[in-house]
């Protein structure tokens, strides 16, 4: 479908800081077209100044999330046929992370709770050469399939209340991978995993609101891995574990 | 939170289920043949089950409440940490009062 003067979307898109406000723009409605090519015509024809962030354009990298009429989303996988209403956009950058300009967050804090939640591989004593055998029907193996293929967009830690409400909760995502390094069961530390998420900002402030598991645009369930890392931390506090 | 606060507040729950089905039951059954206060107090005065009963009840919900009482006054009224804590050990003295106080009535201290 060609773009005719009936055929036009209203679009506001937030300019600035924290303290910006939203600028409008009109955009020929095209057949197949997703909220970043919006954005990327508004740069390229309207407004070469406008900041926003894109890597691969296919669902892979996470780089291109914002809020879209409310609600985080993956932009170049969100058609505007599906979101915009009455031939309307609102685009904002994330929400719970600081606003670097106009739609580019700063994911800083984001990434360093994956580390805090101590969301990474620690070898274990055994020598080099001996191969893991991992089934793939072993349970935690499966536990670790179900939340591994994260892609860092930062659309759940956007949509978590309890992030909003206390920003030092470490939030679904860096929980989700804690969740998954806790059962690779070639990690030489698991307990330093749950001994990280028990903490006062870690897995137990979650309110199993499920917002996380609503807006992950490749379908995680965050809530369930956090579920899992509160009866692993509750099984291990009994034990004295987190304690040692 | 933290796993040990965590489990008092979960395990508090776990506490209240059976005492929360049998006062309402009690309660409806009791009423429901017309028994004024003053008869069910004529009842429950100087029965140890009755007051332990509501005891642990009271016991379990003020830990319980002072507990949720604590995040609420954290991630909503932006109290920090700590103060949020007193906060929460305060509210569970001021049920423990009030429960107490009628634990003591029902009993007839």
């Amino acid at each position: 479908m060609s773009s005719s003067p009936d055929n036009l979307l209203q679009v506001k898109i937030w300019r600035g800081c924290a303290d910006g406000a939203y600028e409008d723009y009109v955009v020929p409605q095209q057949d197949n077209q997703t909220v970043l090519d919006v954005v990327t015509y508004i740069q390229r024809n309207l407004d070469a100044a406008l900041a926003y962030r894109f890597a691969c354009r296919v669902g892979v990298c996470g780089s291109c999330a914002m809020t879209v009429n409310g609600r985080p989303r993956w932009t170049c996988r969100t058609h505007v046929s599906r979101v915009a209403k009455n031939g309307m956009l609102e685009i904002a950058p994330l929400q719970n992370l600081p606003v670097i300009r106009d739609l580019v967050t700063d994911m800083t804090p984001f990434f360093e709770k994956w580390q805090e939640a101590r969301g990474r591989f620690v070898p274990g004593e055994g020598p080099k050469d001996t191969l893991a055998r991992v089934p793939p029907e072993q349970k935690e193996r499966a536990a670790a399939s179900a939340a591994i293929e994260c892609i860092n967009c930062g659309v759940c830690y956007s949509a978590c209340d309890v992030v909003a409400w206390r920003d030092d909760y470490l939030g679904p995502a860096a929980l989700n991978r804690a969740w998954a390094a806790y059962n690779d069961v070639r990690d030489g530390d698991r307990v330093g995993v749950l001994k990280a998420v028990s903490t006062g900002t870690g897995c137990n402030n979650c309110h199993t609101h499920q917002s996380c598991a609503e807006h992950c645009p490749v379908a995680l369930n965050p809530t369930f891995s956090i579920a899992g890392l509160k009866r692993a931390t509750l099984k291990a506090s009994v034990k004295g574990e987190l304690s040692k | 939170m933290t796993p040990r606060l965590y489990l008092l507040q979960r395990g508090t729950a776990f506490v209240m289920v059976p005492l929360v089905i049998t006062h309402l039951v009690v309660i409806m059954i009791a009423v429901h043949g017309g028994l004024s206060a003053e008869e069910i107090l004529a009842r429950t005065r100087g029965s140890a089950a009755w007051a332990i009963f509501y005891s642990v009840f009271v016991f379990a919900a003020s830990i319980h409440a002072g507990i949720g009482m604590q995040a609420i006054a954290h991630e909503w009224f932006g109290l920090g940490q700590r103060a949020a804590a007193i906060a929460g050990h305060i509210f569970i003295l001021f049920l423990l009062s009030l429960g107490l106080r009628a634990v003591f009535g029902v009993y007839g201290l």
